[in-house]
């Protein structure tokens, strides 16, 4: 038997006193899919990074085919075969498929002048190797994240890479992209090259690999062949306890009118159609793909597509929503995809970003009180429970978790009365995660919040809605009660749509 | 190459404007059409051609230079001082002087904005200051008249090559300067183009992090680019005085702005990643055609920097809009 | 939550504050020992009180339009425009020189007031219209109207200063109000306003959210495209109360005076504290900073060192300057 490909013996590293990696073993054979599961800030990136050559271990070893290496620069790493496709690709959006293609090349090769004929020989035998169709000459920018992903790969195997690292590689995509990354993940695995796959989606890891690790804390917590896992095995190894699985059950109510009723609801080339209720204390979940026209539903209703058609009531009033101002005004709140982009003002205080849309609000005479800020924002940081020694710290420094919180803190603030979620636990780890859903359950219960979950996450939905709407093409095309369905249906009523 | 696509690109773009506004300033004043005025429109497209090339770099790498004109005046100052307390008759090597402390002045705001990594806008207009401020401050505020000039730079800078004389008799030749220019852009070109160190300002223009994760030497592309842009100011200070045979410290103050709406109007892009010598050579030409022309079409030369600055509005407006376009 | 806290916080938010005034003290100290007759003479400081207001106001101007992640370079052209504007009315009503341009009743310089504020808004909302709604760049787009400002007043005046304005317009620029000058008045008074607004108002915060991201500020429901519009309008008001002062003070108003405050302008903002790339800013730090300059130039102009070799150590410090605070954030 040939010795394994990579293995990493008794590996640790400290940062500034933390302990980032601890005592971690790894064992990698050639021509084999693992992955490397474990929660944000578990220590998965530090490990990428150890084995790329970009971090240096304090302690333990490396063999790279048996051998020990000592040292391991990235020009080491790549010259032993490691390839590192990072999650948000690294490519030149300026740049045409085939410069990204071959610019590691020319560079590796330190050229000082580009051959034209040359660059479009080796991307398009980079394609090749691949078996899939790109335009060598468009730009990066025009291709969506799919085909960016697919420049990436390309880039990465024609370095004689032997392994390829992938780093939450299905983020961006859709189900039916995930299905051709995996055929490709499996054509590569047939040519002898291993693939260790970072993910935190059980789904996907069960799908595609042969053996995983676990880590947590920095430390190994569970490793084997994955046919001995299932999705509670994983999730407990990941976070040291089981996470309950009770779903969600709306009690009924009372209401004279529905909070949201929406009719004829169509924004040209994104949606159309759309009709549906959502009662006060009614979790509604909406699945779909990527393009379904769910994210401009969501957009629509928060007043960001002025000018569509049809009707929205809230409360049995209704209402025009042509700004995001109406839509605060009429109680409308959306807690959108991207939480660092979109959603939060990183460097800012965790109480200006609580406070950030209702300081028109509390400005009395046009004038803020300091004090009477600060008391609200801690009263939202107490009831969110968000874990901070203060306010004032910014809320980059809180985990993914933590800062969703802030953002759901945000518009409870806001007086919402319609909440609208899009992928409420994206980055979120599994451990955090039970408790956004905890928060979202009791908003809806006790608050009587409507509230709207856009997910990728089946089982996410499942779980914690009390119906399902599918939407496809700009369509609504079924309605699933969550009591009677399973996340197999769901999932499989998903994949037949793609 | 399809005509749709070529009609998307900004050099055909501003090529077309340039043959309207061309057709339409000689329907104005036909006197525009006249070979003398030609040349000397050509001639006035070369020193801020010259520096547009280098702003152009910058640029693509997702910097802006406004210290360019000072480096130029500094450059040159010294070069003709230097050229005065040695006696020096030549003209290659006061060139190569005038280039070489444009480099090194270049060097200094890409040392600020690499390793101090703060914004080039704020940068260069700090080392502007400081390196106008010394010249004027330390070196010298006189100006150097004609009957001083060194002759072997006018000399030089007097080369036509070829010459008419106009129908109210007047002389009108046409500079050599303009393969000077040409040979720079044709230069400039092929390094973007068909070199690794040219693409590299490409990439890290496009996206600087991947740019350092795919293996450039980001620091040594910035020293490259401010360097160049230094350089090409360096030389190109002492052609402008060669021309005009008088060497003035406090001239091209304020040209940073002509020259960076040059640049924009030729289709690069203030964020970087974008531009191309062709279109940048057709935004100068566009500037500088419409400057001279005030007087042929009889407007008041007042009305020069109105003019500019409408342009400038115009054309970013459009490209802002045609970039929203594009996302939604 | 504890005071404990809230000392720590406001420790850490004033370390700039307090390093800023420790620069002070220490050019105050240094140009002290250097002139020790000149410096320290009342009239020095007095003369200050007069020259430093309207460099103070374009450094307010810039602090506001950084504050959005954006600069202003048309300050000066709306700064120089506003008066020139003012002062053609004020020929048109009084004469080009003599006892009736100089003795034009309260009335008329109130209009004239109002005719130079009013076009510094006007300017402004320019700006403020082609940065909020047709998007261009702030670098750009103010180049581009910078530009058309002093084009104008170019074609206004054909090149020439106009010389001569009303006593009373003059007194904003060289008066005293019990004992203090009437510029530092202006200043105090608009700085006060100004960091009032920042600190207390919806307004201003909604401005330091934007300048830290543009996008989450929509999708928190900030008028982004109204706040970023009338930030500039602002600025294009502040600049033109620094025209009035300056031509009150000079008695004078020419389309390219006070260039070289463009630049001294933005490292005042930069030094006080103002994140060119957007999301900080304090109206205290650069009061304290102007403070500083002035000292530091007014002490190097009475060793007779030129206005050039004053540009040319403003330059120098604002490169210290940003070299020093990129080692400190380093060392963090």
């Amino acid at each position: 038997m040939p010795p394994p490909l990579l293995e990493l013996r008794h590996i640790g590293k400290n940062f500034a006193g933390v302990r980032a990696l601890d005592d971690l073993s790894l064992t990698i054979e050639p021509g084999e899919i693992h992955c490397l599961a474990g929660e944000n800030g578990s220590g998965k990136s530090t490990l990428i990074k150890v084995i790329s050559g970009v971090v240096v271990p304090d302690q333990g070893e490396m063999l790279f085919d048996g051998e020990a290496i000592r040292a391991l620069t990235p020009v080491r790493a790549i010259a032993c075969g490691v390839q590192v496709i990072f999650q948000d690709f690294s490519l030149f959006g300026n740049l045409t498929v085939a410069e990204n293609l071959a610019l590691s090349n020319e560079l590796r090769d330190r050229r000082r002048f580009v051959s034209w004929r040359r660059v479009r020989a080796v991307a398009t035998r980079a394609v090749a190797r691949l078996g899939v169709d790109l335009d060598l000459d468009a730009n990066v920018d025009r291709l969506p994240a799919s085909g960016r992903q697919l420049v990436a790969i390309a880039r990465a195997l024609m370095s004689d890479a032997r392994l390829l690292i992938m780093d939450e590689p299905t983020t961006a995509l859709t189900r039916k992209e995930v299905e051709t990354l995996f055929r490709i993940v499996r054509d590569i695995q047939a040519r002898g090259i291993s693939v260790l796959f970072v993910s935190h989606k059980m789904r996907e890891m069960l799908e595609i690999s042969e053996q995983i690790t676990v880590i947590r804390n920095g430390r190994h917590a569970a490793s084997g062949k994955t046919a001995d896992f299932d999705e509670a095995g994983i999730t407990r190894a990941m976070t040291g306890h089981d996470v309950g699985d009770v779903p969600y059950v709306w009690r009924g109510g009372s209401a004279a009118a529905p909070r949201l009723e929406v009719r004829g609801l169509a924004v040209p080339g994104r949606f159309r159609d759309i009709a549906l209720t959502v009662q006060p204390g009614e979790i509604l979940g909406i699945a779909g793909l990527l393009g379904s026209g769910r994210t401009d539903f969501a957009l629509t209703l928060f007043g960001m597509h002025p000018g569509y058609g049809g009707k929205i009531a809230i409360d049995g009033v209704p209402v025009r929503l042509d700004t995001v101002q109406d839509a605060i005004g009429r109680g409308i709140a959306y807690v959108p995809e991207d939480r660092l982009t979109e959603g939060l003002f990183l460097s800012q205080s965790i109480d200006r970003n609580l406070l950030a849309s209702c300081f028109r609000r509390l400005a009395a005479h046009g004038m803020l009180n300091r004090r009477r800020m600060r008391a609200a924002a801690a009263l939202m940081i107490d009831a969110m429970r968000i874990v901070t020694p203060a306010g004032e710290r910014p809320v980059m420094e809180l985990s993914g978790g933590n800062q969703q919180r802030v953002m759901m803190g945000r518009w409870l603030m806001t007086a919402a009365r319609i909440l609208i979620l899009n992928g409420p636990t994206v980055g979120v780890d599994v451990g955090s995660k039970a408790g956004i859903h905890a928060k979202l359950r009791e908003l809806a219960q006790e608050q009587e919040l409507a509230i709207l979950m856009i997910s990728d996450d089946v089982p996410e939905l499942v779980q914690n809605c009390n119906r399902i709407l599918v939407m496809h093409r700009g369509l609504i095309v079924d309605e699933i009660a969550a009591s009677k369905t399973t996340e197999a249906a769901v999932s499989e009523r998903l994949r037949l749509l793609a | 190459m399809t005509a749709t696509s070529l009609l998307r690109r900004p050099e055909t773009v501003i090529f077309l404007v340039i043959v309207m506004a061309m057709l339409a300033i000689g329907l104005v004043n036909p006197a525009f059409w006249q070979l003398g005025n030609m040349f000397s429109l050509v001639r006035a497209n070369i020193v801020t051609g010259i520096m547009a090339l280098g702003v152009l770099t910058v640029m693509i790498s997702g910097g802006i230079d406004v210290s360019f004109p000072a480096f130029a005046m500094m450059a040159m100052y010294l070069t003709l001082l230097w050229m005065f307390a040695t006696g020096y008759s030549g003209v290659a090597l006061p060139f190569g002087m005038a280039t070489a402390i444009g480099i090194g002045l270049g060097a200094l705001n890409a040392f600020f904005v690499h390793s101090v990594r703060m914004i080039p806008l704020i940068v260069t207009l700090g080392t502007g200051a400081l390196v106008r401020g010394f010249l004027l401050g330390v070196i010298g505020t006189s100006t150097i008249n004609i009957d001083r000039m060194p002759t072997p730079l006018i000399d030089f800078a007097r080369i036509d090559l070829l010459s008419t004389t106009g129908p109210d008799g007047g002389h009108a030749g046409l500079t050599a300067m303009v393969l000077i220019y040409l040979g720079f852009a044709l230069l400039v070109h092929l390094m973007l183009r068909h070199t690794m160190i040219g693409r590299s300002v490409f990439a890290m223009g496009g996206d600087p992090e991947a740019a350092r994760r795919v293996g450039f030497n980001i620091r040594r592309t910035t020293f490259f680019v401010y360097c160049l842009a230094g350089g090409l100011a360096g030389f190109t200070g002492l052609l402008h005085v060669s021309m005009i045979w008088l060497a003035n410290p406090h001239d091209l103050a304020g040209m940073e702005l002509d020259v960076i709406a040059a640049v924009v109007l030729g289709g690069a892009s203030i964020f970087g990643g974008r531009g191309s010598v062709l279109g940048t050579m057709f935004g100068v030409f566009m500037l500088v055609m419409v400057n001279n022309s005030l007087i042929i079409m009889h407007i008041s030369t007042t009305w020069q920097r109105v003019v500019v600055g409408v342009i400038v509005i115009a054309a970013t407006a459009v490209t802002a809009w045609r970039d929203r376009k594009r996302i939604a | 939550m504890t005071s404990g806290l809230d000392l720590r916080r406001f420790v850490r938010r004033d370390t700039n504050i307090l390093q800023l005034l420790g620069l002070t003290v220490l050019i105050f100290a240094a140009m002290s020992a250097l002139n020790p007759e000149k410096f320290l003479r009342p009239y020095n400081f007095e003369s200050l009180t007069f020259v430093a207001p309207e460099l103070g106001l374009l450094s307010i101007a810039m602090m506001l339009a950084m504050l959005t992640g954006g600069i202003d370079l048309s300050v000066i052209g709306i700064a120089n425009l506003s008066a020139i504007v003012a002062g053609l009315f004020f020929h048109a009503a009084g004469g080009a020189r003599g006892p009736g341009l100089i003795n034009l009743p309260a009335t008329t310089v109130a209009a004239g007031l109002t005719i130079a504020l009013t076009t510094g808004l006007l300017a402004g909302a320019v700006n403020g219209l082609l940065i909020a709604r047709v998007r261009i760049t702030p670098i750009l787009a103010t180049i581009g109207t910078g530009q058309v400002y002093v084009g104008l007043s170019l074609v206004l005046t054909g090149g020439p200063a106009i010389v001569g304005f009303p006593a009373l317009w003059d007194s904003i620029g060289n008066g005293t109000l019990a004992g203090v000058a009437v510029p530092l008045l202006l200043l105090l008074g608009i700085a006060g306003v100004v960091a009032l607004v920042l600190t207390r108002t919806a307004f201003g915060i909604d401005l330091f959210l934007i300048g830290t991201s543009a996008k989450a500020a929509i999708f928190a429901g900030i008028r982004v495209g109204r706040a970023t519009f009338l930030s500039y309008v602002a600025t294009g008001l502040l600049a033109s109360v620094a025209g009035i002062i300056l031509s009150g003070r000079t008695n004078a108003a020419k389309s390219d005076y006070g260039t070289s405050y463009l630049l001294q302008a933005v490292l005042i903002a930069v030094l006080g504290g103002t994140n060119p790339a957007g999301g900080r800013a304090s109206v205290l730090g650069v009061v304290i900073a102007l403070v500083a300059l002035m000292l530091l130039s007014s002490g190097l102009q009475l060793m007779r060192f030129s206005n050039f070799l004053v540009d040319f150590i403003w330059g120098a410090f604002l490169l210290i300057v940003i070299a020093i605070n990129a080692l400190r954030n380093r060392r963090r």
